[in-house]
């Protein structure tokens, strides 16, 4: 089919508009990056734009000798790690029974998860609760609070039903016993979504301050997003910082928070496009049968 | 034909829909393996979001730590009334209810835009880059985002006011300006999320059958057409699906953000009732109170999914259930 004119201008409006909008998007990351790689001199002269100004691997250095970044960052790959593997696995165990017709009290369980989504206790007594269970300022605490979301049961399950009953009958007849099934056709097959909501799960574990902020009390067992709490959104008069962390001057302090983003932020921009294809997927599963 | 002739086998008990004749035992030690399955979920929603269900009846008693939910006192509706007839009230559920529809007049039609965009787009190489590129924020924390707000807009040496100052203008700290605060939260929301809520809305017109668009254009359609006449209907579904989850969530404020984000001098703009709850409730160590606020705002929260789902049904014969 051949374009018109008006089909040209159409679309290079629109690819240009898209293309800014891109560059809207990346500018706020890519100045973190300039700026970590900055001179503190220039971005207190506020010369910096995109690119490095007066190049320092300065603020790099400084962050990475230091033992509480090194302590926090450890703290945040265990909970984000063993805290995604128990989520995950919460998940497919609300999940899988509640997607086989002949369950009995499927109905029920499914209304035992599904309710959380409308209706939950709130933050304090969600709060108490872990008080109460003598949990609070343990590392338990923050891999339980929110390892399992209902919303995320649900997907699962409905991809779960996609999967044909013959194919459980099948492997049942070649003697196959319920474990072997559950773990040989029902997860392999279910992988866009398994990986959806592994990923999902791995970013709001390595992504949340709030609950480790409020659960625990020990500097060594908080995580990097909570130490960052601490440097980039109380620091602005400074005096929070050197407390936490050793600064030479207090003009490096800026790039060093810009450095520290940097480290903590690039676990995640590295994974998730790799996993881009699975969650735009998964996440159409979910969205279609809601 | 004889059924005898078949040679007996051990039938899968599988292959049998639910049996009427088997009894509700029989049925349960078919199955154990699934409540085998089922219990470790079961036993995390009974023990963290159900107990905690049950501690909310400290909201109507005078909760103390040391005598423990059941041990205190009832005293009624007054923590309630206190909040009701407090100064908090007011601001805490004019913010909640403002800064929601300030998301949703902006944020609420952003993806769906960037989705049609995106649909116009033939280059499949094209496409995917600005994709991946929109979704980054996404997987950035609140905590590093805040950051890069506030350091942007730092009145010495955020690149904001320097553009002001370079432009003529006054450096303005915004992030102590209640004035600002709402425009802030929504444009940093917007930036954060446009990208990754655009998926639902790219899944939708994928799903929409070509034919119909090849049907528009003989029929003399141009570009507009097409998408008036056979896009737009074919996301509705999904639109007024998201509106609903929209709607419901009117009352529900992501405090995680506002709590870094907010200052005492832009509380007047900026206090939502969550916040305030996390902040009289943890802060202050008013427990039973913060419940009672916090349990008025689920209610609510709860009338308003129900309701939206009521009137959608009614109206479009789209609802979530």
């Amino acid at each position: 089919m051949k374009k018109t004119a008006g089909e040209w201008i159409f679309e290079g409006i629109n690819g240009l508009l898209l293309i800014l909008l891109a560059c809207a998007t990346a500018y706020p990351i890519l100045y973190v990056l300039g700026a970590s790689f900055s001179s503190p001199e220039s971005i207190y002269r506020g010369e910096v734009w995109l690119l490095p100004k007066g190049f320092s691997t300065e603020a790099y250095k400084n962050v990475l000798t230091d033992p509480s970044i090194w302590s926090s960052y450890g703290n945040s790959i265990f909970y984000t790690v063993v805290g995604t593997a128990l989520s995950v696995v919460l998940t497919v165990s609300g999940a899988y029974p509640i997607s086989k017709k002949r369950f009995q009290g499927r109905v029920f369980f499914t209304f035992l998860f599904a309710l959380t989504m409308w209706f939950n206790a709130g933050l304090i007594p969600a709060y108490l609760n872990i008080q109460e269970l003598g949990l609070y300022n343990t590392r338990l605490s923050v891999l339980l609070v929110g390892a399992c979301s209902a919303f995320y049961i649900i997907l699962v399950r409905t991809n779960f039903q996609a999967i044909p009953d013959s194919l459980e009958e099948a492997a049942t007849i070649d003697g196959a016993n319920d474990l072997t099934i559950l773990m040989r056709i029902y997860l392999p097959l279910s992988k866009p979504a398994i990986a959806t909501i592994t990923l999902f799960y791995a970013v709001s574990r390595w992504n949340g301050y709030l609950w480790p902020m409020i659960l625990l009390k020990d500097l060594d067992k908080m995580p990097l997003q909570v130490l960052l709490k601490k440097l980039v959104v109380e620091s602005g008069a400074g005096g929070e910082l050197a407390a936490v962390m050793d600064i030479t001057s207090p003009i490096s302090q800026e790039t060093m928070v810009y450095a520290t983003i940097i480290v903590a932020t690039i676990p995640m921009l590295l994974v998730y496009p790799f996993i881009q294809k699975y969650f735009e997927k998964g996440m159409m599963i979910g969205s279609v049968k809601g | 034909m004889s059924v005898n002739a078949i040679p007996k086998r051990k039938t899968t008990a599988l292959a049998r829909p639910l049996d009427r004749k088997r009894t509700f035992w029989a049925n349960m030690k078919r199955d154990k393996f699934l409540y085998l399955v089922i219990l470790p979920s079961v036993v995390y929603y009974l023990i963290f979001l159900y107990k905690p269900m049950w501690a909310l009846q400290i909201a109507f008693k005078d909760y103390t730590p040391y005598r423990g939910v059941m041990g205190s006192p009832w005293i009624g509706f007054e923590h309630f009334i206190s909040f009701f007839t407090g100064p908090y009230f007011w601001r805490t559920l004019r913010n909640t209810l403002v800064i929601n529809l300030y998301s949703l007049a902006f944020g609420f039609p952003a993806p769906i835009i960037l989705a049609l965009m995106l649909n116009e787009v033939r280059s499949n190489k094209f496409r995917r880059t600005i994709q991946t590129i929109t979704y980054m924020p996404h997987f950035i924390s609140a905590v590093v985002v805040v950051g890069i707000v506030t350091n942007f807009l730092s009145p010495t040496t955020g690149i904001i006011n320097v553009i002001i100052e370079k432009l003529g203008g006054e450096k303005t700290y915004f992030l102590t300006k209640p004035e600002y605060f709402r425009g802030i939260y929504t444009i940093m929301g917007i930036w954060k999320e446009v990208g990754f809520n655009s998926i639902v809305y790219i899944a939708a017109l994928s799903g929409i059958d070509v034919q119909l668009y090849e049907a528009c254009t003989i029929d003399g359609g141009g570009r507009w057409a097409r998408i008036w006449h056979v896009t737009l209907p074919g996301i509705l579904p999904t639109v007024v699906i998201m509106l609903i989850m929209k709607v419901g969530s009117l009352l529900e404020c992501g405090y995680e953000t506002i709590i870094l984000l907010y200052q005492p001098a832009t509380y007047e703009t900026a206090d939502v009732i969550s916040s305030y709850v996390y902040r009289v409730g943890l802060t202050d160590g008013r427990h039973s109170f913060a419940t009672a606020v916090g349990l008025f705002n689920s209610v609510v929260a709860l009338i308003l999914v129900v309701g939206a789902n009521y009137v959608s049904r009614r109206v479009t014969e789209t609802s979530l259930w």
